[in-house]
């Protein structure tokens, strides 16, 4: 590289809102020549207690009170205090404007990587995933979550505290099966909510009402319709049966479960894009302040800084190291990312077997493009290279559990990449990783019982949890609940609450 | 487009509420736990908070998920030796190494959800529902001691108390007051006085009536005084009964040959807890510590607790001791005086009828409280069948508990000092 004109932002490791306010232009800058299209950021300086604080309502920057922060805030601030864990340096909320939270003890270095990570990396993946595009509205979350929190406040003074909370509690069991799956729901906002929701409480108990007509129908109708099968089709969505559903609801407990229901679902895409929106983040603060150096605004100090950060944030442990839990999403997204720039620029005579349509095309357009359209599965299946493979050195169990031995069933060789790529994105599969679960049918004439059936995949069972969240869906729903397990079409368990469990 | 906001400054609790909701739906927990550590915790060791640890089953959230089992296939990092094909033996029970994000799905990692709860919520939790008797007595009206404070201004006083400042104003606008009158005269004089001294001679009989007049109401101008008794203002001191914010708790312990060093650590524990308690209702305490065996001594808290006699035991030596004490330095009129015995229950059997007269006769009567607890896992002995005589009549100041061991403190305690027992006494 030619004499490079030094021209730096800063010399100092500290950080002043002047200087926060040239870095960003400068990143934005650069962000600009990458087409990085973002929300507009709104970057707040924390203190490290308002982080825990931010912690521990899941990274809300408003969210209704709940037992279950509080006792999130305890844990974080033991294991903050012992010094057991490092407080991240940012958090950054899918929002419009996008809320990045950066935390006052940070270096200046350190804030230009917060910055170009969270403000630029996660903030153009939350506009432009599909899945964020289709299942989240960033414009209307916090106006949302403050109509959430003040409505729950309001139940509490009107129905009180344990009444809340013990619905709260219910749905909090059961929030991961309060998602749609393939219907787009309609972008909410705080003040249509509020205008709706008091029509919304008429109209649906009505409707329940209807549903549970007690009312005797005439012989004739009771001879046409045979039994009546409800629903008439299986249910994933639990939460949003219950909403409509469950007899014995008042109207702001219906309120609650959509509350619980909606913010679940504006969860659900980061759920799903883990390595994804992580590596897109680490790829591009990496890349960004990498352009940075290059033009010669930092200095090599600043460098050295940021790059022992960048090093320790993807770095993979091996499966038998202590240090070893689970895959580094950073590790491997970035990588992956990195990989990819590397098949379009440089491509190898394998590359171009396994990626014949992006192996030397546009590299920015192709990043851009897997950015857009896959989700943790779909991502890994389509861009993981055997190269990647073997730097990782993947491999790939069998685990029966009846047998006494694990079978090592693929490793990073010839006969192994394909299969260990689909075991790989199965893994990040939610619908393989969360039991398959769906509301089977009610008992309409008889004792009103609801019963769910479990399909089980690879035989494996359910959790001891189970039981548990049962009792949950028994508050709600008010009467019995059975839950079936399935394999094979045939059932093998069925456990109810009030409990009597069959096994076979 | 970004804009930076500096938001250190907003409030840092935010989590508190949800905190507060946490400890309030534990409190059962929180509270089995404060209790045992007051029977783990060194003597010494009162001043920090506590961990608290709640049986992770307790505070889980359900949710549904996968357990284990089944047939599975999981991708790990960092190979080494291994081909496709080759059989690892399982490792026995629990998973181990190959602990992957499933395992800790079940919870199984840790048993016990633990945190910190500071000093005050520890000592909050051990004194809960808790209320000395007759703290009552000494509040506000029935109170003996007095504190001055600042009730403005009065007309009269002492003059060290003379507000300077008052005074010359109130003076000020009396002179502006009572001259008003004579002065709008003066001026409409003297002005009539100029118009005419421009028309006739300076000897004009009319000329000379308006002069004097002038100098006569001059002379009555000049007469209201500067200052006057009336303009005086003092500072006013009320008096203002304040409770009693200061204690002396008397300690008082059998060190005779029979007290062995274990029934000497449950007294230790005892006056702890006392000493706690008091320290959250007073300002200022004092401890005196009295032991014996057949004669007694005030003697350091170290004395007290670690060295040892024998002999024999007179009890009525100590509460003669006490006596004294108060009379010589507590007045129990300033003094909120409480009062704990320890023993074994030994007593020279003569003894006993003597203790229990010189406690209802004349310590029952200054004492805001006395607490014997007698610490033997035996038969009751003739001291406890003497006092037990006390309680009936006095049971507003007076109780006795038996401790066995050291887990019967704090049960103890509650039930000396318990809300009811309060109640029952008013």
């Amino acid at each position: 590289m030619s004499e490079k004109v030094r021209n730096y932002l800063s010399t100092d490791s500290d950080w002043t809102f002047e200087l926060l306010e040239v870095y960003d232009r400068e990143i934005a800058r650069i962000a600009k020549l990458y087409k990085l299209d973002t929300y507009p950021n709104q970057i707040e300086i924390i203190s490290a207690e308002q982080m825990m604080d931010a912690y521990s309502s899941v990274g809300m920057p408003i969210g209704y009170n709940h037992w279950s922060y509080g006792k999130q805030f305890l844990a974080t601030q033991k294991s903050y205090k012992r010094g057991q864990m490092g407080l991240a340096y940012e958090i950054v909320i899918n929002s419009d404007p996008c809320i990045a939270y950066l935390m006052e003890e940070n270096t200046m270095p350190m804030q230009a990587l917060v910055i170009a990570h969270a403000c630029y990396g996660h903030n153009s993946f939350f506009k432009g995933n599909y899945l964020f595009r289709t299942w989240t509205d960033a414009s209307s979350i916090i106006d949302y979550l403050l109509f959430a929190k003040n409505y729950v406040r309001h139940c509490e003074e009107r129905y009180g505290q344990e009444e809340v909370e013990q619905v709260l509690d219910a749905c909090h069991a059961l929030q991961n099966y309060g998602v749609d799956r393939y219907r787009r729901p309609k972008p909410i906002s705080a003040t249509d909510e509020k205008a709706r929701q008091k029509e919304r409480e008429n109209i649906l108990q009505q409707q329940v009402n209807d549903l549970w007509r007690t009312l005797p129908t005439s012989l004739k109708a009771e001879k046409n319709t045979k039994k009546r099968q409800f629903p008439s089709e299986p249910q994933e969505n639990i939460l949003y049966f219950l909403e409509k559903n469950a007899p014995l609801l008042a109207p702001w407990q219906r309120e609650l479960i959509r509350i619980v229901r909606k913010i679940s679902q504006y969860f659900y895409p980061q759920r799903q894009t883990q390595v994804m929106n992580e590596g897109w983040a680490t790829f591009w603060h990496y890349t960004l302040l990498n352009h940075l150096y290059d033009e010669g605004k930092v200095t090599d100090g600043f460098m050295m800084e940021f790059l022992t950060s960048h090093t320790n944030v993807v770095m993979q442990p091996d499966f038998d190291s202590p240090y070893f839990s689970g895959i580094n999403p950073y590790a491997l997204g970035f990588n992956m990312f990195q990989d990819i720039k590397r098949i379009c620029e440089h491509p190898t005579d394998e590359d171009r077997e396994w990626f014949p349509d992006i192996a030397g095309s546009d590299w920015l357009e192709t990043l851009h493009f897997a950015m857009h359209n896959f989700k943790d599965e779909s991502f890994i299946q389509q861009f993981l290279s055997p190269k990647l493979m073997r730097e990782f050195h993947l491999f790939s169990i069998y685990d029966d559990d009846e047998k006494n031995q694990y079978l090592i069933e693929a490793i990073h060789d010839e006969n192994g990449y394909r299969k260990l790529r689909e075991m790989l994105a199965r893994q990040y599969d939610l619908s393989v990783r969360e039991p398959n679960i769906q509301i089977w049918s009610v008992d309409l004439e008889g004792d009103r019982s609801l019963t769910l059936r479990h399909t089980m995949q690879n035989g494996t069972p359910l959790s001891a949890d189970t039981h548990e969240v049962l009792k949950h869906l028994h508050f709600l729903w008010g009467f019995d609940i059975h839950l079936e397990t399935f394999k094979d079409e045939r059932m093998i368990k069925r456990q109810s609450c009030p409990q009597t469990i069959i096994e076979e | 487009m970004s804009y930076i906001i500096d938001r250190r400054l907003n409030g840092k609790n935010k989590s508190m509420v949800n905190r507060e909701r946490f400890l309030r739906r534990y409190r059962q927990h929180i509270k089995e736990a404060v209790s045992e550590s007051i029977n783990r915790r060194s003597i010494t060791d009162m001043e920090r908070g506590e961990q608290i640890s709640i049986p992770t089953r307790n505070t889980h959230e359900p949710s549904i998920s996968h357990g284990s089992g089944g047939k599975q296939h999981r991708v790990f990092p960092g190979n080494k030796e291994f081909h496709a094909g080759d059989q690892l033996d399982k490792p026995q029970q629990g998973g181990g190494g190959s602990g992957s994000g499933k395992a800790s799905k079940q919870g199984d990692g840790e048993d016990e959800f633990s945190f910190y709860i500071t000093r005050d919520e520890f000592l909050n939790y051990l004194f809960d529902d808790l209320a000395l008797p007759n703290m009552i007595k000494k509040t506000l009206s029935q109170s003996k001691e007095f504190k001055t404070r600042r009730a403005g201004f009065v007309s009269e006083g002492t003059p060290n108390n003379l507000s300077v400042v008052r005074s010359l104003r109130n003076a000020h606008a009396r002179r502006i007051g009572m001259s008003v009158g004579k002065r709008r005269k003066l001026k409409e004089l003297q002005a009539e006085l100029a118009g005419r001294l421009s028309e006739s001679s300076a000897d004009n009989p009319e000329i000379l009536a308006l002069k004097e007049q002038i100098a006569e109401l001059e002379r009555r101008l000049k007469t209201i005084p500067f200052l006057d008794d009336l303009d005086l203002r003092y500072r006013s001191q009320v008096k203002v009964p304040t409770p009693s914010s200061k204690a002396v708790m008397f300690c008082i312990m059998d060190v005779s040959g029979s007290m062995t060093q274990d029934i000497k650590d449950i007294a230790k524990r005892f006056y702890i807890l006392l000493y706690l308690f008091l320290q959250k209702n007073y300002e200022h305490i004092e401890l005196v510590f009295i032991r014996h065996h057949t004669s007694a001594r005030e003697v350091s808290e170290e004395d007290f607790f670690y060295s040892r006699e024998t002999g024999g035991t007179i009890v009525s030596s100590a509460l003669k001791l006490m006596q004294q004490i108060i009379e010589e330095r507590y007045r129990n009129t300033d003094w909120n005086i409480y009062a704990a015995q320890a023993s074994d229950g030994d007593n020279w059997d003569d003894d006993s009828p003597l203790c229990a007269r010189i406690l209802s006769d004349s310590l029952l009567s200054m004492v805001q409280y006395f607490a014997y607890i007698e610490i033997t896992p035996n038969q009751h002995q003739a001291l406890w069948e003497a006092y037990s005589g006390l309680s009936r009549p006095f049971s507003s100041r007076f109780a006795m508990a038996q401790i066995r061991n050291p887990g019967d403190i704090y049960p103890v305690f509650r039930e000396l000092f318990a809300k009811d027992r309060y109640q029952e006494a008013v």
